[in-house]
């Protein structure tokens, strides 16, 4: 078992022609991921490691069965893409791409409510289930098969936490990326709720970062419906204080959005908070009792 | 991006929400052929800065002779406003708006951003105008009115109902109900079309003959957007941004100047933020936030190290980096080559971990220069802190 991908997940990869695109299509399939179809608009016919190219998400479904998305599309085309995943039936769409204006997200996130389709990002690692499939850009070499799941807002300060994890002999389900913008798909309390129901994951690591209320939102359900032990690191404590905007974002989440004020939320929930994040490792450890 | 008032006032007046008649004024001569002009009983002369607390430093002005303003504008150009969002060196006063003066019977307040949580655009408005919205929120949450906007259908006349009913504006003054109404309409569509990332009026007053105007106002668009706007780009003024920061920028650098002393270079912006925790931890002050992100090259470290030498409160360098994409040798290349370029006159901590993290350490060891390498992350913090001492 293990959360979002495994081993029959079937992806599709948006932009594969691109430099990154190819490249990462390439390194998932090499780490044992199904990527069965590519999508560049007008190179259908054309082949990326062996991996068919299609000109639409809808071609790309019909042929292969595609049930899952990643996306490289560059920032100007991106919403457009992920709407053309939702719909043409792709339920879980994986958005890479950094710099897509939060106004499109805006647009993208209302869209696809009350669709069957999951977004996680943009502006993420990913989605890692480990030694059955890898839909994202983490280096693969670095996670373990073990008992943790990490849901981070995070790139390379997941790959710290994993790193550590790994490490001490701990190793990972499923690891998460849910991406550090603004308006995002998939928040944390989907991934914690997930985390709780996956009969491997023992532990859950969940990395946040200052700005929003969405550590704070996840103390709250963490109170209420998660029995597994999870320990956290928040980063930002030493960032200087938001300028203006940061204050008028903060009000309509009631004056929240620091990281001292999301370590108190996620302490009163009985989460193991961090403030050293080279100790992320040994807590879980603690936490664990071993 | 932010822009000068005048500027958020002419992208006011290009969308239907009234603005007094004012002008952008860089010389007495100008000021004087303005004030001729706009022939108003009252002048007001404003510095323009990119700062709150203008008129607190001595930064607005307000006469009603006209003479008087080519007076004011001598005054003001050039002089250094130090307000509570300058920092202690402040910022110097290029430019001026000279507008007409209004006769205050009621000050609001009203801005639009978007909801993080929800990912809905939403308005804030409130009755307490002219004051600092953040006190208003904290001592009076209940005279803090909020209304989101469906994007999928935008703003509709009900939105504005709803904010214009929950203020008491009916009984404050009902002439201005409709106005209100549609130039929030007009507010979301300058929102949505020139992807701003907020706006804001405070205050937005009630004249003596109620009308509606926007007294001040703030507008920030979203950096990711400004490839859609030309116009947008055109209003940039790089005086009001840090020169370290804009020589960032222009080497895709991601770079915040801070004030503490030991420098740090990351990949990642949450590795960033952590690496600067970890350095306050260990018991010293970060200098910058600087993500060298995902595509870190030689070129790059070596702009990044140009940029953190350059700040003289750096006595130390640390850097971190994780090597996923990024490969720990390629960085460590780049390290040893930028020393060739930039001379590295204070201590030296590497830590690489990650994709070819040891044949990046044997590099670097093998290379000769001066510096020390780590593989943890707490092991380095403790490392560079000990090396330049503790903070000062």
């Amino acid at each position: 078992m293990s959360i979002l991908v495994n081993k029959i997940t079937r992806v599709v990869v948006q932009g594969i022609t691109g430099k990154e695109g190819s490249f990462h299509a390439t390194q998932c399939k090499a780490y044992g991921t199904q990527v069965v179809a590519g999508v560049t608009p007008g190179k259908a016919g054309q082949e990326v490691e062996g991996i068919p190219v299609f000109n639409t998400v809808r071609d790309a479904v019909r042929k292969t069965q595609c049930d899952t998305s990643l996306i490289f599309v560059p920032p100007p085309f991106c919403a457009d893409a992920i709407l053309e995943a939702a719909d043409a039936g792709i339920t879980l769409v994986i958005c890479i791409t950094e710099g897509i204006p939060v106004n499109d997200m805006v647009k993208v996130k209302r869209a696809l409510r009350g669709k069957n389709v999951r977004l996680i990002g943009p502006n993420c690692p990913g989605v890692i289930t480990v030694d059955e499939a890898k839909i994202g850009i983490m280096p693969g070499f670095i996670h373990k098969k073990g008992v943790v799941g990490v849901v981070s807002r995070s790139g390379t300060l997941t790959y710290e936490a994993v790193h550590q994890l790994s490490t001490m002999g701990l190793g990972e389900t499923t690891c998460v990326g849910i991406g550090g913008d603004p308006v995002n798909g998939t928040g944390f309390v989907d991934v914690l709720a997930l985390f709780e129901k996956d009969p491997e994951t023992q532990a859950i690591v969940m990395i946040g970062e200052i700005g929003g209320d969405a550590e704070e939102k996840a103390a709250e359900f963490i109170k209420k419906n998660v029995k597994k032990p999870v320990v956290s690191f928040i980063a930002g404590i030493t960032a200087p204080p938001g300028r203006r905007m940061g204050h008028a974002g903060a009000i309509i989440s009631g004056g929240k959005g620091t990281a001292t004020e999301k370590m108190k939320a996620l302490e009163a929930a009985g989460v193991r908070v961090c403030s050293n994040p080279a100790e992320i490792g040994v807590t879980v450890n603690r936490a664990l009792g071993r | 991006m932010n822009v000068h008032e005048f500027q958020a006032k002419q992208l006011f007046g290009q969308f239907g929400v009234p603005v007094p008649r004012g002008r952008e004024i860089t010389s007495p001569e100008a000021g004087a052929a303005w004030a001729a002009e706009l022939n108003t009983p009252v002048f007001v002369v404003k510095a323009q800065i990119h700062a709150g607390g203008r008129g607190k430093a001595g930064g607005v002005k307000i006469t009603k002779d006209r003479a008087a303003v080519p007076g004011l504008v001598k005054e003001l150009i050039g002089k250094t406003l130090i307000t509570h969002q300058t920092g202690p060196k402040g910022r110097e006063v290029r430019r001026l708006l000279i507008e007409e003066g209004a006769a205050i019977a009621k000050e609001l307040y009203v801005s639009l951003l978007v909801d993080r949580d929800s990912g809905w655009p939403v308005f804030i408005a409130s009755t307490e105008g002219g004051m600092e919205i953040e006190v208003v929120a904290e001592r009076t949450p209940e005279k803090i009115i909020r209304e989101a906007i469906d994007p999928a259908v935008g703003f509709q006349p009900h939105n504005g109902r709803n904010v214009a009913f929950a203020l008491g504006l009916p009984s404050i003054e009902p002439a201005v109900v409709n106005p209100f109404i549609q130039m929030l309409g007009n507010l979301y569509r300058l929102f949505m079309e020139k992807n701003a990332a907020m706006v804001e009026i405070n205050p937005l007053v009630i004249t003596g003959d109620k009308k509606l105007i926007a007294l001040d106002g703030k507008v920030s668009f979203d950096d990711n957007a400004l490839f859609r706007h030309t116009d947008v780009q055109q209003m940039r003024d790089l005086n009001e941004e840090d020169p370290l920061e804009i020589e960032a920028g222009e080497n895709n650098l991601n770079y915040i100047k801070l004030d503490g002393n030991i420098g740090c270079m990351v990949n990642g912006a949450g590795l960033a933020m952590a690496t600067m925790d970890v350095i306050k931890l260990a018991g010293s002050e970060p200098a910058n936030f600087l993500d060298v992100g995902g595509g870190a090259t030689k070129e790059t470290v070596a702009a990044g190290f140009r940029i953190l030498l350059k700040d003289p409160n750096v006595k130390g360098i640390f850097i971190n980096i994780f090597g996923g994409i990024v490969r720990c040798e390629r960085i460590a290349h780049g390290v040893i080559e930028a020393a060739k370029e930039v001379k590295i006159n204070v201590p030296l901590v590497v830590r690489l971990q990650g994709t070819n993290a040891d044949e990046g350490r044997k590099l670097l060891a093998e290379s000769g220069l001066k510096l020390e390498v780590a593989n943890d992350l707490w092991e380095a913090a403790q490392k560079i802190v000990k090396l330049t001492g503790k903070a000062a």
